[in-house]
């Protein structure tokens, strides 16, 4: 397969200070150092619980915030250096659809404006072809042509993630950041666009970074699947090797909290104690140890590596190395 | 026809300062045309005559026709009250809209440079701006706007803190869009259901102080026919002539309550849930 995104040691801190004069030097680390590789035509999905850093993780890809340290490397260059005239030629590659349709659409602006916006910003296309090129996508995406003239308040949020996709879709991008794209839509919406989705991957090649909290959804979609916990990758393997044999503790807890369409079933949840631990004084070692029943002396000292188990499933917990 | 009633005739007062400020406006028209006396003309046999049938709001102590200056006059103070509020407000907008959307220490010297024109009582400022750089109508557009515009950098900067945080904006950005574009194509637009019903209020106020500054003779002088100058002249005849004061202080009286109602009206309108604040 074709290296697409080369993610290199990617780290992003927030700093805890509450004003110029503060003296806290604590850090938040929302992403702390993580390594992997996208693939082209393939759907990563990346899972984990709320504030483990999969939003910041996706958008630093794209370069939308300033990393703290690492490299992304796309064609050859690290994307998280390009700025100006560099950068802007960079966002044809690479989209975002977001979690919320609701506030990710400009209220004063019409449907067929907003799908055509990214042609006009990267000067492709004179004002008819664009606005040829918007009709085409509202076809893409399901919409009827009378749309083009809407406002996005006289939509709802199914047809408004369909314009964010349309959005995303026009500048026909080598990788779509799907931000929980479909965590905010009703049951028979999700799988309406994630049928799309997929059509769209059959047609167009596209590669999808897809991050959800919804494990079936994940399922259903990727090929990949990365876990996050506390900003760090805990565990990486293809989905299916996955939800079938998680090898951390963390992973194990998640993928027995998926609920089983089955009331006979027999449901071994492992239940986790406690909290996470607040980000701004991430416990020293394994950042799980706090809450893992298997933790011994050593994962609360020394942090382990991502070590691949054979496979390529690769994990980061002292009991697997 | 919804739209009218919901901006313009929402209640009583709406009503009421739509229809003050039409009049107003109508009178800056029509008044001019109306008049056929020169409000510069001076006619010593006319001198304090009172209103009726030959000159409607009577003359002036040079026998100037009072209406006709009134309604020429209502260009200067009209006209001073909106360039004070429109400077104030297109600086203010620019300022503030950079210092929300780019923050860090470009956000923090504009804030305390806010901060310090904030804190003298702005009108004082003003005086002692107009005072410095001289009298006149110019000055005093000028030592107004200077000491009114931090009101809407910081209103402006606050919105935008909270716009730019929206989805929108950042999908702008993944876009490849410009960050000055950014700011003044998307950011901007949307604050500018706040700023209009700013901008209504304060042509009230504006004309507020610039008609105190021409009273005490720092703003237009005379004969120039603006109200406040007027006012401040026939002050010394109250006691013979009292119309050539009253009848000026009610032309002030109304526009400065039609513009605060309808701009009461319009922040309603745009922002159902300040309505009691």
């Amino acid at each position: 397969m074709e290296l697409l995104f080369d993610i290199c040691h990617v780290s992003k801190y927030y700093s805890a200070k509450s004003g110029a004069f503060s003296l806290d030097h604590r850090v938040v680390k929302a992403v702390d150092d993580i390594s992997f590789q996208i693939y082209k035509g393939e759907t990563i999905g990346i899972v984990g619980e709320s504030g483990c850093g999969k939003t910041t993780l996706g958008k630093l890809i794209l370069h939308l915030f300033e990393p703290t340290t690492g490299e992304v490397l796309f064609q050859g260059q690290d994307i998280l250096k390009l700025k100006g005239k560099g950068l802007r030629k960079f966002r044809k590659h690479a989209q975002i659809v977001y979690q919320d349709p609701y506030t990710s659409l400009n209220p004063r602006m019409k449907i067929g404006d907003i799908i055509g916006e990214p042609l006009k910003i990267q000067k492709l296309g004179n004002k008819d072809e664009i606005k040829e090129k918007a009709y085409e996508m509202l076809k893409v995406v399901g919409l009827a042509k009378d749309f083009y003239t809407k406002y996005p308040f006289e939509c709802s949020g199914g047809q408004r993630q369909r314009v964010g996709i349309a959005r995303a879709l026009i500048l026909k991008p080598e990788l779509i950041v799907c931000d929980e794209a479909v965590s905010a839509l009703d049951v028979s919406t999700q799988s309406q666009i994630i049928n799309l989705l997929q059509d769209i991957q059959k047609e167009f090649g596209v590669t999808y970074l897809f991050i959800s909290h919804g494990l079936s959804v994940v399922r259903h979609v990727c090929n990949r699947v990365i876990v996050m916990y506390l900003g760090q990758v805990v565990e990486m393997a293809d989905c299916e090797e996955l939800y079938k044999n998680p090898l951390h503790p963390y992973s194990q807890a998640l993928f027995s909290a998926i609920p089983i369409p089955d009331p006979e079933a027999d449901i071994n949840r492992i239940m986790l104690e406690g909290d996470v631990p607040n980000p701004v004084n991430a416990p020293k070692g394994c950042a799980f140890h706090t809450r893992c029943k298997y933790a011994v002396e050593k994962c609360r000292e020394i942090r382990p590596e991502l070590c691949d188990a054979g496979d390529g499933h690769k994990v980061s917990c002292h009991l697997h190395i | 026809m919804k739209t009218i009633k919901k901006y313009f005739f929402r209640d009583i007062p709406s009503a009421m300062g739509t229809i003050i400020s039409l009049g107003i406006i109508l009178f800056m028209i029509i008044g001019p045309a109306a008049t056929k006396y020169d409000p510069l003309e001076v006619d010593m046999g006319a001198k304090l005559v009172a209103p009726g049938a030959s000159h409607i709001f009577g003359t002036d102590e040079m026998g100037r026709d009072l209406f006709s200056r009134l309604a020429y006059g209502s260009w200067y103070s009209m006209g001073t009250a909106l360039a004070v509020v429109l400077l104030a407000a297109a600086f203010g907008i620019v300022a503030g809209g950079i210092a929300g959307y780019a923050g860090g220490w470009f956000d923090n010297v504009l804030m305390r440079i806010c901060d310090v024109f904030l804190s003298f009582p702005q009108i004082f400022l003003a005086m002692i701006i107009a005072a410095a750089i001289g009298a006149g109508i110019g000055p005093t557009i000028f030592a107004l706007a200077v000491s009114w515009w931090p009101n809407y950098a910081r209103m402006v900067r606050g919105m935008v803190i909270v716009i730019k945080e929206k989805l929108y904006v950042e999908s702008a950005k993944s876009i490849g869009m410009h960050p000055v574009r950014i700011i003044f194509r998307i950011i901007i637009p949307q604050t500018m259901s706040m700023v209009i019903p700013q901008i209504t209020m304060g042509i009230g106020n504006a004309l507020i102080a610039a008609s105190g500054f021409s009273f005490i003779g720092l703003g237009a002088q005379m004969p120039t026919p603006e109200w406040g100058a007027m006012i401040s002249q026939g002050s010394r005849y109250v006691f013979n002539a009292p119309y050539y004061v009253v009848i000026p202080g009610i032309f002030i009286f109304l526009s400065v309550l039609g513009f605060s109602l309808l701009g009461d009206s319009l922040q309603e309108a745009t922002n159902p849930e300040l309505k009691n604040i």
